[in-house]
């Protein structure tokens, strides 16, 4: 029989297997909901820059126009709407209106719920201040249409020192949910290896599947396969995090952001996986009971749980963070800490292209380990093996 | 017959300062049924191991019909190791199937076996469960038709009666009888020598190691010596002694246990007997596997290494 065919036979009873078990079930349910909850929150985020709802009573109604044209040179959109006095104040207690202006347009007052907003109190003082501003050069005998078309294009250009990060809460919240999902996608994943290992060693079926295939083919046959259902399990959590998104008009940022970041975080899952799912595997081998997994695999948890932390805890508040850049090339990290920093658009090109290459070798050499280990001790039952007889003997 | 033999050649393994197996032989010829026997530690499970290529001997070799075994002759041996395996959690029918794929069988083929013998071994209504929600008694069955799925062209099996109930120790007789009929070599370890003793061709005891006795049972039970029991009330104590080729006896309530020379003259004893009085029995005892195994696993190991 060939090897790819008796590879092909192990990936198809863990796929199957896992696909259809309850904790992948539940962990893609959690994984949508996680996703979904982060679409909405960006909904909310951009939720700034919707339209404050203006009322006018017939008498102030001429000042509709330039409240809009005031907003639009602030950064405000504005909602006008015409109502009378009593409608406007009902309107105002129900939250349907933020603002009512009444009076006439040289002498208007404005009614607010408790307080005004900052950013509507801005639109009104410069709309006062330009009626004043009016007033006057008609007074001096010049037209205001023509001073105020000049006023409208004035600006000046904004050099920034170091590049601009545009859409900032967006970046971090799509940093957080990036690095939440990789990180727990590959803890979980990694550790079904480890614990898939020891239930064929516990349950001591791995002496009849080594005596008609080899164990390097039954270990790539067991990463391969639950990497698989990790791999479809993160792609769909993508998918629907982007497509949600769009679908919502959550993102106030352009598409590609999310899209690349999502792209990015399936890429970084895949190596991350990879890489610990080689390394549990091979420490899963040295014991024999369930029980002594958590033991076994403890020291390379810390090689997944350590960068985490510090990038959930850092890279939030301080993107830029040199000690986390540095951080995010060391290969067993890479994988947590670079999507961070892709999502928040801090890294060029070049850094994940590194990255990957400095974690791709690290895998070469890990299935070299792995493998080694795996054969060495899989078929020894009883007391725990020690890494370094497991690496040595044969 | 065709020459496809199963040869253990000189098999040594020692774990550390313990040895598990000196310079271990036997064979298993293709149509014979071979129990293979001794006590716990003997080193049963260490050969067997070693021939199914999941542990390593420090020297010797393991051959099938000539050529030392290879990952894809092993693929047709059927074997049932001495802890049982079988995936907890995965069913009856999809595990028997994937380890008769994994054996090199079609997916299609794999399903009919897979049928044919849980039906054969009274398993086939439980093939959508869940190994784990199987009695023990069932989950033996099951390990034994994750042995016989792909149709194996050897059968290795270690402890394959232990756990079972009557029943199935009979259905189990029978198959193994019928895979040896077949022309392939069956070699079981068992501790239910009475068992052995009735089904196998051949019999080989292992102590410390090495193989001490070797052969069918009959010619295991002919030694150097016949043994006769003499019941014959009257005869005093001591009325056997000193007769021409007596090695020794043995008085118990009226009966005389008498070991000769194979070769001595029986009717000589029997006409001395008849001369104390009556003799109500006058035969041959032959030992039970049991005995022999007892007598042989407790000679002086440096004794028993040369002979048979």
């Amino acid at each position: 029989m060939r090897t790819s065919e008796t590879i092909r036979l192990v990936i198809g009873r863990e796929v199957s297997t896992r696909a259809r078990s309850r904790a992948f079930r539940i962990t893609t349910i959690v994984n949508l909901v996680l996703v979904l909850g982060f679409v909405i929150l960006f909904k909310l985020l951009g939720g700034h820059t919707s339209a404050s709802d203006i009322g006018f009573t017939r008498s102030a109604e001429p000042l509709a126009g330039p409240v809009v044209s005031v907003g639009h040179a602030v950064g405000q959109n504005i909602k006008p709407s015409t109502v009378d006095q009593a409608t406007g104040e009902a309107q105002l207690r129900d939250g349907k209106l933020d603002v009512l202006v009444t009076g006439t347009p040289d002498g208007f007052q404005l009614t607010v719920k408790q307080d005004l907003p900052d950013n509507l109190r801005n639109v009104f003082t410069v709309l006062s201040r330009q009626i004043v501003l009016n007033n006057e050069i008609t007074k001096a005998g010049g037209d205001p249409a023509t001073v105020n078309s000049a006023v409208e294009h004035a600006g000046f250009p904004v050099n920034s020192l170091v590049p601009a990060r545009q859409y900032q809460a967006a970046r971090i919240a799509l940093a957080i949910i990036t690095g939440i999902l990789v990180y727990v996608s590959i803890m979980l994943y990694g550790q079904l290896v480890a614990q898939g290992v020891v239930e064929e060693k516990a349950s001591r079926i791995v002496e009849i599947l080594l005596s008609t295939i080899r164990p390097w083919q039954l270990m790539a046959g067991k990463v391969a396969g639950i990497g698989l259902i990790g791999l479809a399990q993160m792609g769909l959590t993508a998918v629907v995090g982007v497509g949600a998104g769009v679908a919502l008009h959550a993102f106030t940022f352009p598409t590609n952001i999310a899209a690349g970041a999502a792209a990015w975080a399936v890429l970084w899952f895949l190596l991350g996986y990879v890489v610990f799912a080689l390394l549990f595997g091979a420490l899963g081998a040295l014991v024999s009971r369930q029980e002594d997994v958590g033991g076994a695999t403890a020291p390379v948890l810390m090689a997944l749980v350590v960068p985490y932390i510090l990038s959930i805890t850092i890279l939030p508040s301080n993107p830029t963070n040199g000690f986390m850049a540095a951080l995010s090339f060391v290969p067993f990290f890479s994988p947590m800490i670079m999507p961070m920093r892709i999502a928040l658009g801090v890294a060029p090109l070049w850094q994940p292209l590194l990255a990957l290459v400095l974690t791709l070798a690290l895998i070469a050499l890990l299935v070299w380990f792995a493998g080694r280990v795996y054969s060495n001790a899989v078929l020894r039952m009883g007391a725990k093996v020690r890494l370094r007889e497991a690496l040595s003997s044969h | 017959m065709t020459d496809e033999r199963l040869e253990i050649d000189r098999l040594s393994k020692r774990y550390g300062e313990v040895v598990a197996l000196r310079e271990l032989s036997f064979d298993v010829r293709a149509g014979e049924l071979f129990g293979f026997v001794g006590s716990n530690g003997a080193g049963k499970t260490t050969a067997m191991r070693i021939a199914l290529g999941v542990l390593a001997a420090d020297s010797g070799e393991v051959r099938w019909a000539g050529h030392p075994l290879t990952l894809d002759t092993r693929r047709q041996i059927g074997y049932m190791p001495e802890e049982r395996g079988l995936y907890p959690k995965m069913k009856v029918g999809e595990q028997l199937t994937y380890l008769a794929r994994l054996h090199g069988l079609p997916a299609a083929t794999a399903r009919e076996k897979v049928r044919l013998w849980t039906e054969r071994l009274g398993v086939s209504a439980r093939l959508e469960d869940e190994v784990q929600k199987l009695s023990l008694g069932n989950q033996q069955r099951v390990q034994l038709a994750a042995s016989l799925v792909h149709d194996p062209a050897i059968l290795v099996l270690d402890e394959p009666f232990s756990g079972l109930d009557p029943l199935a120790v009979d259905v189990m007789s029978q198959v193994l009888r019928e895979k040896a009929d077949q022309g392939i070599p069956v070699v079981f370890s068992s501790h239910q020598l009475d068992l052995v003793e009735r089904l196998c061709d051949r019999v080989g005891i292992v102590r410390s190691g090495q193989m001490v006795a070797v052969g069918p049972v009959d010619d295991l039970r002919a030694g150097d010596t016949v043994r006769y029991a003499v019941r014959a009330p009257q005869a005093p104590a001591g009325w056997a002694d000193g007769l021409p080729g007596v090695e020794s006896t043995s008085y118990v309530d009226g009966t005389t246990l008498v070991v000769l020379h194979r070769g001595a003259d029986d009717q000589e004893v029997l006409r001395a007997a008849l001369a104390t009085g009556p003799v109500h029995e006058f035969a041959e005892r032959r030992p039970s596997l049991t005995e022999l195994f007892r007598h042989v696993v407790s000679v002086d190991p440096t004794q028993a290494g040369e002979g048979k």
